[in-house]
């Protein structure tokens, strides 16, 4: 018989006024008892729905009813055998827009939990078996991937267990991509994608850090030097900025400078050297994910008071219910409906403030969000010292810039076919180079589409 | 991680070494820069590639001992490793189809400017080099930009080598001469460079400059390092480093560069910028 409760069993987590000020991971994941307990709300559906909600097909029930019967490790394998990051996707995952909204027992209550049980599973298997998984036979067949975020990391395991010699390269000094600069360690430890760095390099994969793609090594190049082809998962790492007057004013940061100082070069330890600004009353302006983890990151560093400034309403936002919440318990304040129009300093150039207008919603948009309009002289000042451009990113241009015949759109976007294959023979691609700044699940998705194709388009 | 395979001290603040990084040595051109990283807990900090040898596999650096990272770096000896070294980052100068240029370097700039006017001499160009130092015992590459160029002016601030006198007025005077320059490259600190821009001006000569500001990633991922020239916000890292200098603004440059100094405050609290005060005082 299932456990009938119509809610989810609590996941405990540090209580809100003291993760504010530390580092650590907020959720603390699911003892074995609350698994077990949580797995038993499954209904095991014949025709279940919540598979198709998942962009990487995880075979959900089956790995539900395995923590139901308390095998876990049995579990791990269901999981693992689609989805090669489950610690990842069980933190980072919009769950309640995929397999958790298309769950019955969401009709009448709340869904399973399967982001948490997913989570657990992977927790589990790390602190208790964490067997590097067993090299392939090589083929001999050399595969460069660029970019080990989620989306390389994703492509170079799967190729990596078809016996391919795979080699990762990573701009920065730490392999992750947006894993290890823009997440925070409150989000997700990055001991965590280390531990996946280290299962890829188990399977033969290699990774080069402080490759940057298109200026040490063009993607001709790599041809050159034998690979058969390539995967391009380079994110989408250019910041936007507003255009609006005082965005030179120091104390004006974009969220990817604030982010990667903060986590990629550890500012929040006092063992590093990596200098930041120490604010007292901070804007992160933008609703997403990134604008909620550089607000976060802003109360942990010290700041009295932070706000987010969001051009439209709290409905509209596009960040995460869950991290909506994570912040406002923190403390974190919502000036929503409002748009920054300029950006204020003082004689030594440093911000003391931000001038917002009101805006209030008309019509819907090309968006479909109803389209925010400014309420004629309704400006007024918030007092800040630092102020954090949180607008969103799109894809680097180095590697369009340097490889002749590779197609993008007007956004800069990567135009693949439907085999995730560019307009380069050989040149694949997928995650945000190809959609634009989305998430870290259909990134991995992508790699793993890719890493399908190339098999292919190999094999013939 | 990378070798330190040669270390030279330049004089009592610069240090010259040569890293092993062959992927970088194959590719690199002047102008171009690397970001180093000396330990897992130390900043990334750009520098200009001062040369490189493709053969050997190694990337000269040239740099001047002023911050905690460079101090790190600086007191480290042949055979250590350092963590990081990427490259070649940022836009290469563009040396082609220039008959005669004048590359005016200062300090430890120098060591940039060497690249450059390699570059340029190659490509077939008259090179006139201008370097200027404080006084005799900082004087770097000497023997090199002879080589490197046409005509060498060195000057010194206080006469004690060279000729007396800043860098801007020898070109002043060469450009007062009539000599006709397709390109005046600067590569300094960001008051020499600007006074440089003031000084060519008048002559409508285009001029290059070098920028070097505050940057986390060096591949367009961060923007600490926009620059506003003509009106347009540019990411140095990846839309430079090199920039029309009578575009660049100057003020908002020099100001950003200054948004960490609360934190370097120990190690520069005595530092008065002397290269502003003269300039000032030459332009009125």
């Amino acid at each position: 018989m299932a456990n009938m409760t119509l809610t989810k069993t609590p996941m405990p987590e540090q209580e809100p006024q003291v993760r504010a000020h530390n580092f650590k991971e907020v959720t603390l994941g699911y003892t074995a008892e609350m698994a077990i307990e949580e797995a038993g709300r499954c209904l095991n559906c014949k025709n279940p729905k919540c598979v198709e909600g998942c962009p990487v097909n995880v075979r959900i029930p089956e790995f539900i009813a395995k923590v139901r019967e308390g095998d876990f490790k049995a579990a791990y394998e269901v999981i693992t055998s689609t989805n090669a990051l489950p610690a990842l996707s069980g933190r980072v995952c919009p769950q309640e827009t995929q397999c958790e909204s298309k769950c019955v027992r969401g009709i009448k209550g709340e869904p399973v939990a399967i982001g948490r049980l997913e989570r657990f599973v992977a927790d589990w298997y790390r602190e208790n078996v964490n067997a590097m998984p067993e090299k392939a036979a090589s083929n001999g067949i050399k595969v460069a991937v660029v970019g080990s975020g989620p989306a390389g990391l994703t492509c170079a395991s799967d190729l990596a267990k078809k016996g391919y010699q795979v080699t990762v390269f990573e701009a920065l000094h730490t392999a992750g991509g947006v894993l290890v600069y823009g997440i925070p360690e409150f989000r997700l430890p990055k001991a965590i994608v280390a531990n996946e760095v280290k299962k890829l390099e188990a399977q033969g994969g290699e990774v080069m850090t402080n490759m940057v793609i298109g200026r040490v090594l063009t993607i001709d190049e790599l041809f050159e030097m034998g690979y058969k082809a390539v995967f391009v998962g380079s994110g989408a790492g250019l910041p936007m900025f507003m255009n609006i007057p005082g965005e030179s004013l120091k104390g004006v940061l974009s969220a990817n400078e604030y982010l990667t100082r903060t986590n990629l070069m550890k500012a929040y330890t006092e063992e590093a050297d990596t200098p930041i600004i120490r604010s007292k009353a901070v804007a992160v302006v933008g609703g997403g994910n990134v604008a909620m983890d550089a607000a976060r990151c802003a109360m942990r560093l010290g700041a009295e008071h932070v706000y987010i400034v969001y051009r439209r309403g709290e409905a509209e936002m596009p960040a995460r219910l869950e991290e909506q919440h994570h912040a406002k318990e923190e403390g974190i304040e919502f000036k929503t409906l409002c748009n920054p129009v300029e950006i204020l300093g003082d004689e030594d150039g440093r911000v003391n403030g931000i001038k917002c207008v009101r805006m209030e919603l008309g019509e819907p948009d090309a968006s479909g969000r109803r389209r925010p309009i400014a309420v004629e002289g309704s400006e007024f000042v918030l007092d800040v010292d630092t102020v954090i451009m949180a607008l969103g990113t799109s894809p680097n241009p180095l590697i369009r810039s340097t490889t002749p015949g590779l197609d993008t759109n007007r956004k800069g976007c990567l135009v693949v076919d439907e085999n995730v294959m560019t307009t380069r023979e050989g040149v694949f691609a997928g995650g945000d180079a190809v959609t634009g700044a989305a998430t870290v699940i259909l990134a991995m998705g992508a790699g793993k589409k890719g890493a399908a194709a190339i098999d292919e388009y190999l094999k013939k | 991680m990378y070798k330190i395979v040669r270390k030279k001290e330049l004089n009592s603040a610069v240090t010259m070494m040569d890293i092993e990084a062959p992927f970088i040595a194959r590719k690199a051109k002047a102008g171009q820069f690397i970001i180093f990283r000396v330990d897992e807990l130390s900043e990334r900090v750009p520098l200009t590639i001062a040369g490189c040898d493709r053969e050997k596999g190694t990337v000269t650096i040239i740099f001047q001992k002023v911050g905690f990272s460079t101090e790190a770096l600086g007191a480290l000896n042949e055979g250590d490793y350092i963590r990081d070294f990427v490259g070649p980052l940022g836009k290469p100068t563009d040396v082609e189809g220039k008959k005669r240029v004048c590359v005016v370097g200062g300090g430890v700039g120098c060591a940039i400017a060497l690249p450059a006017a390699k570059g340029f001499k190659e490509a077939g160009a008259i090179v006139d080099v201008i370097i200027g130092f404080r006084t005799k015992d900082i004087v770097i590459l000497e023997d090199e930009f002879r080589e490197a160029s046409d005509n060498l002016y060195l000057m010194t601030d206080d006469g004690s080598y060279g000729e007396k006198g800043f860098g801007t007025v020898k070109l002043q005077q060469l450009l007062e001469s009539g000599i006709q320059y397709d390109e005046v490259l600067a590569i300094g600190p960001v008051p020499m460079m600007k006074f440089v821009c003031k000084t060519t001006e008048p002559f409508g000569v285009y001029t290059v400059v070098s920028l070097n500001p505050i940057m986390v990633d060096g591949t367009g991922m961060c923007g600490g390092c926009r620059v506003t020239v003509g009106g347009e916000t540019k990411f140095a890292c990846v839309d430079g480093p090199e920039f029309d200098g009578h575009k660049v603004d100057f003020a908002e440059l020099m100001s950003r560069n200054g948004i960490y100094r609360d934190r370097e405050a120990e190690v520069k609290k005595d530092h008065v910028c002397r290269i502003e005060a003269m300039g000032k005082a030459l332009i009125q």
